[in-house]
């Protein structure tokens, strides 16, 4: 008995040091984080206000603003959106649904998941040569929201096929029984219930390309733009106008980063309000994503 | 058929006479569709179908007849083969690679061969529904699992609705239902669930109802609800059901097949098969000596 005493206190002690362990490191990482949260609250809550939302950048740290670079994280996503979002699902939904299995479709799928990790600047260097130089697109709207739409489509593929995958095969059968063609079942059937989880996919590609600065800098991204890109729409036919598509622009995380450069300390507290609104930005788009992926959760259990 | 009795001569060298005796009267019955029993007139038949996985045959040289407004079941125990010959009939098995028809499944009255290459599945599927072993509702609402096949059809409005209604109807279901259309077809309990799938299947109005073990995952009560339904359909559908369960087989159908590696061992009237089997692996299965 007093053997059998001693080996289970050894366990409980086991135990209980492994939870003690657990909680240092987790603490640990939380609080490096909170500090670098607070830290940017502190030194950029000052800042915020209409001017700073509503002014160009400028030579006066306290004049300066964050217009141009808003309005153009919200343009150059557009683009992304536009092209990454419908690439990604196409592709993911052919590859899931329609490939035939075999050793070429192993591999693309092997070389998307690959790619997905590949280091951004790595796709600056691809989008500079290919978007830049040989198609001429320049240092414009239209280069870098493509750009950030090559870096997040991996995302978007694998996000896809990943929700493809979890509905069940019976449902397919389901549908395939009652004389439905594949592209009804994909449209009727599998988008619908995958919805959740291709949102969840595309959010998170999202949040992760509002943050690159790597690879538009690697474009040759302006870090000082004192104009906004022309409207798209226009008071004279033919009313709408693509030029917006090929101004020049900057956006929250370079013109961050040339605050940063600065010396004057006036700039850093300009840093710390964009980065601040960054954050706020990305946050939102994480919790907008949990919150659809808990909803579709809920309506639909397999 | 040869190969079949001497295939019998291995297994029980004994009552070979005896088992050639039986089969004689048997295989006039499923050999020839023009000389369907009296009142029975042929819906499908199936000649000499092999099926491949690959290189491994599933299916050997099966042959017999399915008649228009009965009952048929296809027994035997599990990967025999059964429930693959089943999805033979709506081409399920195009779904996936490295699968291979031969031989023939005729479809009557017009004589379409429903596993030629030529043959499209997708008419095929709409001609001959199926049920599923698991209840396999879309997560949609009451209304549009039922709608879904309809709609693929190009029914519209308040045909709709009233086809909708009419195939509740028909699979006992609409009493339960007819204040919850819109509600979740996952709200509904197992037994419903597997309704609701008969009723999505009969909306369309298939010429083949196919059943692939359709009570396996329900308790007693929702299963008796489901037999009791599967009786009922009879009038207006020609009904093939895959079971494990000799009973059931027993008590739903006016036709049994038994099938053992691959094989059609027996095809009988389901009383004639259940007091006097033709063969002695038949008898061996349903007094349960194996399976």
């Amino acid at each position: 008995m007093r053997e059998m005493d001693s080996y289970i206190a050894r366990s409980l002690w086991q135990d209980r040091m492994f939870a003690c362990l657990g909680v240092l490191c987790t603490v640990f990482g939380l609080a490096a984080l909170c500090a670098l949260l607070v830290k940017l609250a502190l030194d950029g809550a000052s800042r915020i206000d209409w001017q700073f939302f509503f002014s160009y950048p400028s030579r006066h740290a306290s004049r300066a603003g964050i217009l141009s670079a808003w309005v153009g994280t919200l343009v150059v996503m557009s683009v992304t959106f536009c092209t990454a979002i419908p690439l990604g699902i196409a592709a993911g939904i052919y590859l899931e649904e329609y490939a035939r299995k075999n050793w070429l479709t192993h591999i693309i799928e092997v070389n998307i998941a690959n790619l997905a990790g590949v280091p951004s600047i790595i796709f600056g260097l691809m989008a500079l040569g290919l978007l830049v130089y040989l198609l001429h697109l320049g240092q414009s709207v239209l280069a870098a929201g493509l750009t950030l739409g090559f870096l997040v489509l991996p995302i978007v593929i694998v996000a896809t096929r990943e929700a493809l995958r979890a509905i069940p095969t019976e449902i397919r059968e389901a549908s395939y029984a009652l004389g439905a063609s594949k592209w009804q079942t994909v449209w009727h059937h599998l988008l619908p219930y995958a919805s959740g989880g291709i949102a969840t996919g595309v959010i998170i590609a999202m949040s992760r390309a509002i943050g690159e600065t790597a690879p538009l800098i690697t474009i040759g991204a302006l870090t000082f733009i004192a104009f906004l890109p022309p409207s798209p729409v226009s008071p004279s036919p033919p009313f709408l106008s693509l030029d917006w598509l090929h101004s020049a622009f900057t956006v929250l995380p370079i013109q961050m980063f040339n605050w940063v450069s600065r010396p004057q300390q006036e700039f850093h507290l300009n840093a710390a309000a964009t980065g601040l609104v960054l954050i706020v930005f990305t946050l939102s788009l994480n919790a907008l994503a949990i919150i659809i992926r808990y909803r579709m959760r809920r309506r639909i259990k397999w | 058929m040869a190969d079949k009795l001497s295939r019998a001569t291995l297994v029980k060298p004994s009552s070979r006479m005896a088992a050639k005796a039986h089969l004689e009267p048997v295989e006039n019955l499923f050999m020839n569709p023009e000389a369907a029993p009296a009142g029975h007139v042929c819906k499908a038949s199936v000649r000499n179908l092999n099926f491949f996985y690959g290189n491994n045959q599933v299916l050997k040289s099966v042959s017999l007849d399915f008649y228009q407004n009965r009952v048929t079941a296809l027994i035997g125990p599990s990967g025999c083969g059964k429930t693959t010959l089943l999805r033979c009939f709506n081409r399920m098995h195009d779904l996936y690679p490295h699968t291979r028809y031969e031989g023939e499944i005729i479809l009557y009255p017009d004589g379409i061969n429903i596993i030629h290459p030529d043959t499209n599945p997708l008419e095929m599927r709409l001609r001959i529904g199926m049920v599923f072993q698991k209840p396999n509702p879309f997560p949609k609402s009451i209304f549009e699992n039922v709608a879904f096949g309809l709609r693929l059809r190009g029914v519209r409005g308040s045909l709709l609705q009233d086809k909708v209604e009419a195939a509740l109807n028909a699979a006992a279901l609409w009493e339960e239902t007819k204040d919850r259309l819109r509600e979740s077809a996952y709200k509904l309990s197992g037994g419903q669930q597997q309704r609701l799938c008969i009723a999505r299947a009969l909306a369309a109005d298939p010429e083949i109802l196919l059943f692939d073990e359709p009570t396996s995952a329900l308790d007693p009560v929702a299963t008796a609800r489901i037999e009791e339904l599967i009786i009922s359909l009879k009038s207006r559908v020609t009904i093939i059901i895959v079971t494990h369960n000799m009973q059931q087989a027993g008590r739903l159908s006016d036709f049994t097949g038994f099938l053992y590696l691959g094989e059609l061992i027996e095809f009988d009237r389901t009383a004639t098969m259940f007091t006097t089997p033709a063969h002695p692996m038949t008898q061996d299965y349903l007094t349960g000596r194996f399976g």
